[in-house]
């Protein structure tokens, strides 16, 4: 296995009217390549700027980050972005293509692999809907869905499912942990949610409150491939209740900063 | 509450829109004919219908259009255009869309540019805005003194008018752009045409849309000016000769022209956004009054 993905010392820090805030403070991560790795931290720690950075859209101030291409005719990586970010202006399915378009893949093909992802996270029928016909949880799963038909070598998930009820949630879970375990990206995987995490990770990184570095790691040692009745088991409510333990400090804090 | 019977609300509601202006009309009339209202000042309806038609039928207001015929037949295309040249209605449209096309092209390019461009921005926004605020009409004068007072100026003052709306309009819908949309853009691979194609320009559209709209109102305020001053044809011209010879009921019949060409000018530019903007909430909620709120909570 080799490296996909290595972020060292990476510090964000905006400018604001009561001076310099940092956003990130000296974190590192390193992901194998087709390995599954989820961020979990208190709100404000820094999730998303880190995976910012991660997808070239913001530089760090300081640190390094490095991405290795695979050399494959594919895009090296794409983003979920947590606001969704899918165009109101498109439709569904030109959404779900909106990547492949870009990079040139001709109408009659883009429109069948995006077709293909409609169904797939079941969105049949709301191909030529736009946006504001859907509802949060229907955007959210047109922007996985046109993160996956680009099929980038890594994904950048922020909460990818946070928009969802309980029970969508948990049938997407385990549709991701299908599509992962059978394509095998690059994953990092922003959540709220511990359970989530252990779920779908091959590994768990904490992070402290903000500004946001390094708090510790876990592994994930369970079989796949996971289905959803892992999470009945001892051993699974055992792990995510000693990350619980380690976290809760964490978002105690954020929360008291917030106040 | 007692409940009275729906169907009563809503022809209500659709006969009202037409009954109260036809109830108007008939007034007019009425009063006219019992000399309550001065006929010389305010000929009645049916007087401004006659003098409509009468406009129609001896070629002022859409041409010669008898001697078309003749015209293609023999193949003499200057004929044809005169015809044309010589209705008022339709020079006037000509005027109208020549200025509105050619202010509101370039007014989409720059305004793009300066949205998206700070520097051209700083460098532009001034100047631009000093000449914006000007009104249109009040350099008529000197667009006439440069460019003499044919149809050049009067498509030009157009043009000016319809410029600097586009322009301010589009760039304000540029500047507007929530970034998180940049950013998906570029990190699924757009390069700058596509991110301008793809995200910027639909994104902009609804204000750029508010621009046209403006625009070709103000077109129509602009135009008849131009025509009450340097115009031989136009409807700004019929409505400014018919005052000068006290052939008021040609002035209204002018004057109704101008209103429909606004009316149509606006419904037009609202299908057109629909068809190019679809995207948007089809049914603007519209403010409700009190007695649609009693409907409604008598319904639930
Ligand atoms: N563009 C910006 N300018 C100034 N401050 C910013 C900017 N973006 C983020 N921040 C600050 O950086 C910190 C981290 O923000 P970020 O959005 O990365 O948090 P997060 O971990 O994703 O939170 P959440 O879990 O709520 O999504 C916050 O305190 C936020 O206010
Ligand atoms: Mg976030």
């Amino acid at each position: 296995m080799s490296i996909k993905i290595k972020a060292a010392g990476v510090t964000k820090v905006f400018a604001s009217r009561t001076g310099p805030v940092y956003a990130v403070r000296n974190f590192n991560l390193a992901a194998e390549e087709g390995e599954f790795v989820c961020i979990v931290g208190p709100s404000g720690c820094g999730k998303s700027t880190f995976l910012r950075i991660l997808g070239g859209l913001i530089a760090p101030s300081s640190g390094e980050v490095t991405l290795a291409p695979g050399g494959a005719q594919v895009p090296l990586q794409n983003m979920v972005f947590q606001e969704y970010a899918i165009f109101p202006w498109k439709t569904v399915v030109d959404n779900i293509a909106f990547g492949l378009e870009m990079r040139g893949v001709q109408k009659a093909e883009r429109q069948e692999i995006a077709l293909d992802w409609i169904r797939k996270v079941g969105l049949a029928g709301f191909a030529n809907s736009y946006p504001y016909q859907l509802s949060g949880g229907m955007k959210q799963r047109v922007s996985i869905a046109r993160a996956f038909a680009n099929n980038p070598e890594i994904l950048l998930m922020d909460e990818p499912l946070g928009a969802l009820d309980a029970q969508t949630r948990v049938v997407l879970q385990e549709e991701l942990v299908h599509l992962w375990e059978g394509a095998r990206k690059t994953i990092i995987y922003v959540t709220h949610s511990i359970e989530e995490a252990v779920l779908l990770g091959d590994r768990v990184v904490l992070m402290t409150a903000h500004p946001g570095t390094n708090k510790s790691e876990f592994a994930v040692p369970f079989e796949r491939p996971r289905q959803f009745a892992l999470t009945s088991t001892p051993e699974f409510g055992q792990l995510a209740y000693a990350i619980w333990k380690d976290l809760e400090g964490e978002v105690k804090q954020a929360m008291e900063q917030q106040l | 509450m007692k409940h009275r019977p729906q169907f009563n609300v809503e022809t209500r509601d659709r006969l009202l829109p037409i009954g109260f202006p036809i109830l108007l009309l008939l007034l007019w009339e009425i009063a006219v004919r019992l000399t309550w209202l001065d006929a010389r000042f305010f000929p009645a309806p049916s007087t401004i219908i006659t003098a409509l038609v009468n406009l129609i039928v001896k070629g002022e207001l859409l041409g010669k259009l008898w001697l078309l015929p003749g015209f293609i037949s023999t193949g003499d295309w200057a004929g044809v255009l005169k015809v044309f040249a010589e209705g008022h209605l339709w020079i006037s449209l000509y005027r109208i869309f020549a200025g509105f096309v050619l202010g509101a092209v370039p007014g989409i390019a720059l305004g793009t540019l300066m949205g998206m461009n700070r520097t051209i921005r700083i460098a532009l926004e001034p100047v631009f805005s000093a000449l914006y605020v000007l009104p249109k009409i009040a350099i008529l004068p000197l667009v006439m003194l440069v460019l003499g007072i044919g149809e050049v100026s009067k498509i030009a003052i157009v043009g000016i008018a319809a410029f600097f709306l586009v322009l301010f309009n589009t760039m304000a819908g540029v500047r507007d752009i929530e970034v998180i949309y940049l950013e998906a853009g570029r990190n699924y691979g757009a390069n700058r045409w596509q991110l301008f194609r793809h995200v910027i320009l639909p994104s902009a559209s609804p204000f750029i849309f508010v621009g046209l709209r403006l625009s070709l109102g103000t077109a129509l305020i602009v135009i008849i000016a131009a025509e009450f001053v340097a115009a031989r044809y136009g409807l700004g011209y019929l409505v400014w000769f018919s005052w000068q010879t006290l052939l008021t009921e040609n002035m209204f019949a002018g004057l109704i022209v101008i209103m429909v060409l606004g009316t149509l000018f606006t419904s037009g530019l609202h299908a057109l956004e629909r068809r190019l903007v679809p995207w948007q909430r089809e049914e603007r909620r519209m403010p409700m009054d009190a007695s649609e709120m009693q409907r409604q909570s008598a319904k639930s």
